[in-house]
């Protein structure tokens, strides 16, 4: 454990001269970057931040107070697994690759750039967010959440100085010269463009578009590049706190409308301040239709590519699948053609973005399910759902086409008269701007939302999660 | 892998703007707009979708209309921005599906065209003042880079995500065969060792770097993007003498199709499929025609030499794609030398008028069509016939030519200034010249002796292959068509693109020359198109086996 380094990490960095300088040259920037394009607030306070240190069950979650542009970002990867084979493809069984392999070295340097985008992309659109916190418990939340992205990047970042050269280098550069929502340097992926300036949005987006982070991250743990399997596979137990405030988030959402229904003499959430069930339904349906765009086209060949070349498997490739080649069988799609849903048999590599969306989806229902538990709970009559997958696509098969919210074919007109029953139109999206007021009294709640179970790392609930100076 | 036989209807080269399908043709004064926007499902073939801005022989089609119009009907154009309709992309490339499942006849045809389609770029740039600007508004990959290679100037936009690149060797085991190669080192200059690592790296090279390496000229971010464009352009306009404001309407060809013959106007194609040989006949203008250019260009596309040659070019694009069992072109004429003649005069005197001169650069391009096509070619001189100047290149342009030799039944041939290199072949020389590479003197000295030929003249001064009498003649080519029938197609195409070009090489010609013919070769190996073949599994799950042992 190299803990008091400049860069904390359990790589030896110190006895990797070259990589270590050029790592230490990597740092200013992104802490230049951190502070332009980070948090726009709360960059002097002291907030009550995990840090990992090591990547066993003590070391990963410390906490204590630091301030943001000091925390310690560090390299960690996950212990190496003794004689780990490539677990999917067709080199599936051979010893898994310490080195790039040359032939796969674009493709390797294409998925770790576009996987490392979405890191400080996310921390750019959520920077202004800070400035109304629903309470500083939250808030707090948004910076850990933050801070890990960051590490994330960091992590992206390592592999691509440890692995490719100067293309590496450049790369690592060009992920602090982009930038969310800029016109001339955009991120990479569409939606990581579009700025999150309400909280009941970046809930939403921690729960679905997160999510999609941690299904990809599952499926780069199953890398016969051994490195990006390793560092993936620690991301993964940081992510999980991120779906952590996002299940909870709209959950505590969902909790506050049913109380708020109680006390409203027609049940009308929004009359109390609140956020009522049929705006929260809406935003469920526009973040999980965005997300679900994210795992890329229905039929792929770059899917199937990745997957033959062992670069990328499915979740849990080895506890969940037996044939781990996948040159037999088939995955039934529907898709329409001429105005009619039919069933297209699609080989199974060409489908590996549509079966990772799959795992994706299934996760999804349960945490929607534990938010109808919480109404249910209340003694409301009302059931928040998923949409169909094939709805408001704006990528691969489904985009340019209508259907209704159970995947149902309909003309355009159709759509566009439903458009704001369906989706967030402008005055919800007004309504929630206006609920944006910042709350950061220690134990303090907006109006909008529901306290929390329990607080942080066992502290309550009014703890002082930051302190101003 | 494709079967070798298609049974499509057959592909018409003739459009027009007002119904192209994936081209939007914008003009505003000086400078021209041609975005592509193709449509996905209206490619030429079913089976495949042509997704990404990606091409098949339709869109490139339109293009070469477009290319063809502005020149004629848009004198005034001095500019043409080449860019792509979509914010996403630029362009793809030419469509790795439909390239999958088409016959190799039908792939080495379809490369030749677009070869000879970004060429026309260049033609008309260097011979009309036309400049094509390439505005890559997004990634550009394969055949979308070498569309702008074709061009005079490149910008690129700088989103830290567009990247031009030519991905054809690392990702589908072929080449860039549309003259990209050629074009970097050789028309572009780019150091040949960047252009090894650049066409080995799938995902290309964006932004600085491809202004570094010249890949590019210029990269302008995507707020300011337009404007640079529109700078440039204006720029390149500036750099061009302005012409006419008023064109020439191209109308459509007075063409009518039956099974085994097409008439047009001034040509006609007669079929023997049996015989694998087509018969093309082209005839001499009925007189003299006007000779002030005020009265030509109001004849416009009616004009003879105009109308002929445009009906040559469309004939030539059938038998080459239509016609793949036709393995022998006859090439005949038939009218007054006299006239071809008188005609002849016009184009030469007449030369600086805008109009004359785009007419004789498509006669130009039309014979470098038939140099370049991939069927043998005889000339035969026979009564009534009038291979004169312009006519008598084609002859030139044949492997062989056959002249009756018959007092009862005389026959000449004429020579006339236009032979001097109006026509140049694509390498560069005239078809004099390249006749008689031996003798430099040789053609100058043609020239300016006596313009007509009977056939014992003909015979001494090297200008035909085989002058018989009217015993022998008949045999004669019936031999020789019957000969060469037998030959393997195959030998004989090597064969004629060999003999065809003494002299030395250029950037055109080592595109059809050199990487046409090694791209030929490998659309031919297993490497590429076997079982387990780059181009073969293209969008499969299985991944390419490739035999590593080099030639």
């Amino acid at each position: 454990m190299q803990l008091f380094e400049k860069i904390p990490n359990n790589v030896n960095l110190s006895q990797n001269r070259r990589l270590q300088r050029a790592l230490e040259r990597w740092q200013p920037n992104y802490i230049k970057w951190w502070k332009d394009a980070g948090p726009a607030d709360f960059q002097a306070d002291d907030i009550y931040l995990r840090t990992a240190i090591s990547v066993d069950s003590k070391g990963w979650a410390n906490f204590d107070y630091v301030k943001m542009p000091d925390y310690k970002w560090g390299i960690f990867l996950a212990e190496p697994e003794q004689d780990r084979r490539i677990p999917c493809g067709d080199d599936y069984g051979k010893p898994a690759w310490q080195e790039v392999p040359g032939e796969f070295r674009n493709h390797l340097r294409r998925i770790i750039v576009t996987q490392g985008d979405t890191e400080p992309a996310s921390v750019e659109q959520q920077r202004l967010l800070c400035a109304c916190a629903p309470s500083m418990y939250d808030c707090r939340n948004l910076f850990q959440v933050n801070v890990e992205e960051g590490r994330h990047l960091w992590a992206m970042v390592y592999l691509l100085h440890a692995h490719f050269g100067r293309d590496g280098r450049e790369e690592a550069e060009e992920l602090l010269e982009r930038r969310s929502g800029d016109f001339d340097k955009p991120r990479i992926l569409t939606t990581f463009n579009e700025p999150i300036d309400d909280w009941l949005s970046f809930f939403m987006f921690t729960m679905f578009t997160d999510r999609d982070g941690k299904y990809q991250l599952l499926a780069l743990a199953e890398s016969g590049f051994d490195p990006l399997s390793r560092t993936t596979r620690f991301m993964l137990t940081e992510e999980a706190h991120h779906m952590f405030v996002g299940e909870t988030g709209v959950g505590r959402v969902v909790k506050r409308a049913c109380e708020l229904m109680k006390e409203d003499p027609n049940e009308d959430a929004r009359a109390q301040g609140g956020i009522d069930l049929d705006t929260i339904q809406r935003y469920i349906n526009f973040w999980y239709s965005s997300s679900l765009d994210l795992f890329g086209g229905e039929i792929s060949s770059n899917a199937a590519d990745y997957f033959a070349s062992g670069l990328k498997g499915r979740a849990h490739e080895a506890k969940k699948f037996d044939d781990h080649l996948a040159m037999e069988g088939v995955y039934n799609m529907e898709i329409l053609e001429d105005e009619q849903l039919v069933t297209k048999e699609v080989p199974l590599r060409n489908a590996m973005n549509e079966i990772l969306r799959d795992a994706y989806v299934d996760d999804n229902e349960r945490g929607v399910a534990r938010w109808n538990k919480i109404i249910k709970e209340a003694g409301i009559d009302y059931t928040l759902s998923l949409p169909n997958r094939r709805f408001n696509r704006k990528m691969g098969l489904h985009a340019g086409r209508h259907f209704d919210l159970a995947g149902n074919p309909i003309t355009e007109e159709q759509f566009n008269a439903m458009r704001n029953e369906w989706l967030p139109g402008d005055a919800d999206k007004a309504y929630i701007k206006n609920l944006m007021k910042p709350v950061l009294e220690r134990g303090k709640m907006a109006q909008w939302l529901a306290a929390p179970a329990r607080g942080i790392n066992h502290k309550p609930i009014d703890f002082e999660y930051i302190r101003r100076t | 892998m494709a079967t070798e036989t298609q049974d499509y209807p057959p592909i018409s080269f003739e459009t027009s703007p007002d119904r192209y399908k994936h081209w939007h043709l914008d003009i505003d004064g000086a400078i021209a707009r041609l975005s592509l926007d193709v449509k996905e499902d209206q490619g030429l073939r079913p089976g495949y979708q042509l997704k990404l801005n990606s091409y098949d022989l339709g869109v490139d089609i339109e293009l070469q209309d477009a290319i063809q119009r502005l020149r004629f009907e848009y004198p005034g154009v001095r500019c043409v921005i080449i860019g792509g309709a979509s914010e996403r992309i630029f362009c793809a490339g030419a469509n790795i599906h439909m390239l999958g499942s088409s016959t190799h006849a039908f792939k080495v045809n379809f490369c030749k065209f677009t070869n000879e389609t970004r060429l026309s770029i260049e033609d008309a740039t260097q011979g009309s003042g036309q400049h094509y600007l390439a505005a890559l508004n997004g990634p550009c990959a394969g055949g979308g880079y070498e569309l702008a290679l074709a061009c005079s100037e490149i910008i690129l936009v700088d989103d830290g995500n567009s990247a031009v690149s030519l991905p054809e060797t690392p990702l589908l085991a072929v080449l860039p065969g549309t003259g990209g190669l050629t074009r970097l080192v050789d028309k572009r200059k780019v150091r040949r060792d960047l252009a090894d690592v650049f066409c080995t790296t799938a995902e290309g090279v964006k932004g600085k770097r491809a202004v570094r390496w010249g890949l590019v000229d210029a990269i302008a971010p995507r707020s300011k993007f337009n404007d640079a464009v529109t700078e440039r352009a204006l720029k390149l306009a500036q750099s061009s003498p302005a012409r006419s404001e008023t064109g020439v309407e191209l109308t459509p060809l007075d063409k009518t199709v039956e099974d085994d013959r097409i008439v047009y106007a001034h040509v006609a194609v007669d079929l023997d499929r049996g015989a694998r040989t087509a018969t093309l006949t082209v005839k001499a203008p009925d007189g003299p025609g006007p000779a002030d250019a005020d009265a030509i260009r109001g004849l416009g596309a009616s004009w003879w030499p105009l109308a002929a040659f445009r009906e040559l070019d469309d004939a030539l694009c059938h038998l080459r794609i239509n016609e793949h069992d036709i393995g022998l072109i006859l090439i005949k004429t038939t009218g007054e030398i006299d006239n071809v003649l008188a005609v002849d005069r016009v184009l030469d005197e007449q030369r600086d008028d805008w109009f004359v001169n785009e007419v004789r650069l498509l006669i130009a391009r039309t014979l470098r069509r038939l140099d370049l096509t991939a069927k043998s070619i005889f000339a035969l001189v026979e009564p009534g016939s009038c291979f004169a100047g312009t006519l008598f290149e084609l002859a030139l342009a044949a492997d062989r030519s056959y002249m009756l030799d018959d007092p009862d039944n005389p026959v000449e041939i004429a020579v006339s200034p236009l032979n001097g290199g109006a026509y140049a072949m694509s390498h560069g020389p005239s078809r004099l010249e390249v006749r008689f590479y031996a003798e430099p003197d040789r053609p100058g000295k043609i020239l300016s002796g006596q313009q007509r030929y009977d056939p014992a003249d003909a015979e001494d001064a090297g200008l035909m292959t085989v002058v018989a009498d009217d015993i022998d003649y008949e045999d004669e080519v019936r031999l020789a068509i019957e000969e060469r029938a037998s030959i393997s197609p195959d030998a004989l195409t090597g064969m004629e693109a060999s003999l065809r070009f003494p002299g030395a090489e250029n950037c055109d010609s080592k595109i059809f020359g050199r990487l046409s013919a090694w791209q030929n070769w490998i659309f031919q190996r297993p490497n590429a198109v076997g079982e387990s073949g780059a181009l073969t599994l293209y969008g499969q799950p299985e991944r390419p086996e490739f035999d590593y042992r080099r030639t």
